[in-house]
């Protein structure tokens, strides 16, 4: 018992990922929850006596062209990042999960409409199909997030039902079945709980996806509208000034690098520290 | 390895109808009238009448979708709103633009990552393999857009050796295609790297050296052929994410591509054009999808077993 917790805390040691990636994201969650005190203008107040200022003592990263502080821009931006990776993975989450853990462990017809429709579903490319959900619904913040959430649906289905096919034959599944468990309760105590280390890191893999995919829908016009301080939002207003004002892009591009990279730091590292074995199947 | 391309030929066209009909529904929910639309805004309610006829809106879904499938296999998908052309003719214009863009952008990514990795694996734990890890991380974390307009303001408006946007010489293919290669540039640099690394200390690498191989040849030979399965299934896969990657980076650059057009046609609410749009955009995917499964077929012994 000894040995094996040594083996794990040195293993932890060696995972400098898993820690970088942490306090990257605790840092911006920290400074998002405390965006009003730490921003120092409103990010959406106008002041157009300050228009299009370069980066100095005052305005940090400079100001736009409406003379919004950037910095405050990107602070309250956090937040949005934040709503959306939780809105649209949580989404994604549980109806990803609750089809894969129902597929996999009936399996028969209901399976194979099921995931031959989740298979239809992925051989869109991520973005072309919000785009399409989006034609729909109308550009909007949420829109776009049910977009994001529905072709991110797939990944976790088919995670969570090939996964819950290779338990469902397993001892411990089989003795809780003789021991007279539900269905229920064997699929969401017993089955689901070994499946929360793939799905973990798959979460972790995702997030930064959902960032990207959000900033250039956004970017386009067609996610959340301006003047929402999304990051992807304040670069495609930037574009237009991309030649007198370069750093109306640059922040916001930076911040959005710095979470999907932390994002890609935590997804590596868990995957590699907790199931060495996932690396090839993923 | 015969009824596995036999089940292939078999799905391929069943999903390219499931695809068309979810494209075909979906887009039916769009708010507003697409007969009023297409009549104009002076069409009294007699033209828009006449027009809903014309375009079949009067007839039942299902018909609806027999009388589309039936002119799409006739080459007519529909007349654009805004332009008042046949959308095919629309449409394969900027196909072959953003043809131009993704080729050049697979070619790109394709050399450079394929030169980067292999550099990375001969050369692990030196400066080599940590600058090719760095710039595979920063590939792969940053927005394309992004790079595409910090690209602009240093090579266009800073140093004015680049056309800014447009397209015409091969200066305007230089920005957009770099820019949107960097992703999959990242991709398969990293999966390359880790492949050969994965291989380099078994038996049979081993055996080859001990037969007094060039390690280039044990690189190049042995190491790479088994990488080559998931390297052949990642640049596939990738082609979805690219074209995805094009819709951005056209409309940064104004590429006279489809993923501008879509953008505009959405703008615009061309709802032909849309559906065009769509349709052309998804089938190009699902048969690259189909190609590389065939690729895989040829090249992984395993599957003839399955």
């Amino acid at each position: 018992m000894k040995i094996k917790e040594k083996s794990s805390k040195s293993n932890f040691k060696k995972n400098k990922r898993i820690v970088i990636a942490c306090i990257m994201l605790i840092l911006l969650i920290i400074i998002g929850i405390f965006a009003p005190l730490i921003a120092p203008t409103d990010p959406i107040e106008q002041d157009l006596s300050n228009i299009l200022q370069t980066p100095n003592g005052k305005h940090l990263f400079g100001t736009d062209q409406f003379g919004r502080d950037i910095f405050s821009r990107i602070i309250y931006g956090i937040r949005i990042s934040i709503v959306e990776i939780c809105i649209s993975i949580g989404f994604a989450f549980v109806i990803g999960v609750l089809l894969g853990l129902i597929t996999g462990y009936y399996g028969g017809r209901i399976d194979l409409i099921i995931i031959s429709f989740l298979d239809i579903l992925a051989a869109f490319p991520g973005i072309i199909l919000a785009i399409l959900i989006i034609a729909v619904l109308g550009p909007s913040l949420i829109n776009m997030l049910i977009a994001i959430s529905i072709f991110s649906i797939p990944t976790f289905g088919r995670l969570a039902r090939n996964s819950t096919i290779s338990l469902k034959n397993k001892e411990f599944v089989i003795a809780a079945k003789a021991i007279g468990v539900n269905d229920r309760n064997i699929m969401f105590k017993h089955i689901f709980k070994n499946l929360f280390t793939p799905l973990l890191v798959q979460v972790s893999l995702t997030a930064g996806g959902v960032i990207l995919t959000a900033a250039s829908l956004s970017f386009l016009g067609l996610g959340a509208q301006p003047p929402t301080p999304e990051w992807g939002v304040m670069i495609g207003q930037g574009r237009n000034f991309i030649g007198i004002a370069p750093h109306l892009c640059l922040f916001p591009g930076l911040a959005i690098s710095y979470i999907v990279l932390a994002f890609i730091f935590l997804g590596d590292g868990l995957r590699d520290y907790l199931d060495p074995n996932l690396k090839n199947k993923m | 390895m015969k009824t596995y391309i036999l089940k292939r030929l078999i799905l391929f066209p069943i999903i390219l109808i499931l695809a068309s009909f979810i494209i075909f529904a979906v887009l039916r929910f769009i708010p507003g009238d697409p007969a009023r639309l297409m009549a104009g805004l002076k069409a009294s309610q007699e033209d828009v009448q006449m027009m809903r006829e014309r375009i079949g809106l009067d007839k039942s879904f299902l018909s609806q979708y027999g009388l589309f499938i039936f002119n799409l296999i006739k080459g007519d998908l529909g007349v654009s709103i805004r332009s008042n052309k046949p959308v095919i003719n629309e449409i394969g214009k900027c196909f072959l633009n953003t043809f131009i863009l993704v080729l050049s952008s697979y070619i790109i990514a394709i050399v450079l990552g394929f030169v980067a990795g292999m550099l990375a694996a001969i050369f692990q734990n030196t400066w080599l393999d940590n600058l090719v890890i760095f710039f595979a991380m920063i590939g792969a974390s940053t927005p394309n857009f992004w790079l595409a307009l910090m690209g602009m303001s240093l090579f266009s408006v800073k140093f004015r050796i680049l056309p800014l946007m447009g397209m015409g010489t091969w200066k305007h293919l230089v920005l957009p295609s770099i820019s949107l290669a960097f992703y999959p540039t990242a991709l398969i640099a990293r999966m390359i790297r880790s492949s050969i690394l994965e291989v380099i200390w078994k038996d049979y690498i081993k055996t080859a050296r001990a037969k007094g191989l060039r390690e280039i040849v044990v690189y190049f030979k042995h190491a790479l052929r088994n990488a080559l399965i998931p390297i052949v299934t990642l640049i596939g896969l990738n082609f979805g994410s690219l074209i995805g990657g094009a819709v951005v980076t056209e409309s940064v650059f104004n590429w006279p591509g489809l993923g501008k057009l879509l953008v505009d046609s959405i703008t615009y609410r061309d709802y032909p054009l849309i559906q065009g749009c769509f349709l052309v955009t998804i089938t190009s995917v699902i048969l690259m999808n189909f190609i590389v499964d065939l690729i895989i077929a040829k090249i992984d012994p395993q599957i003839s077993f399955k």
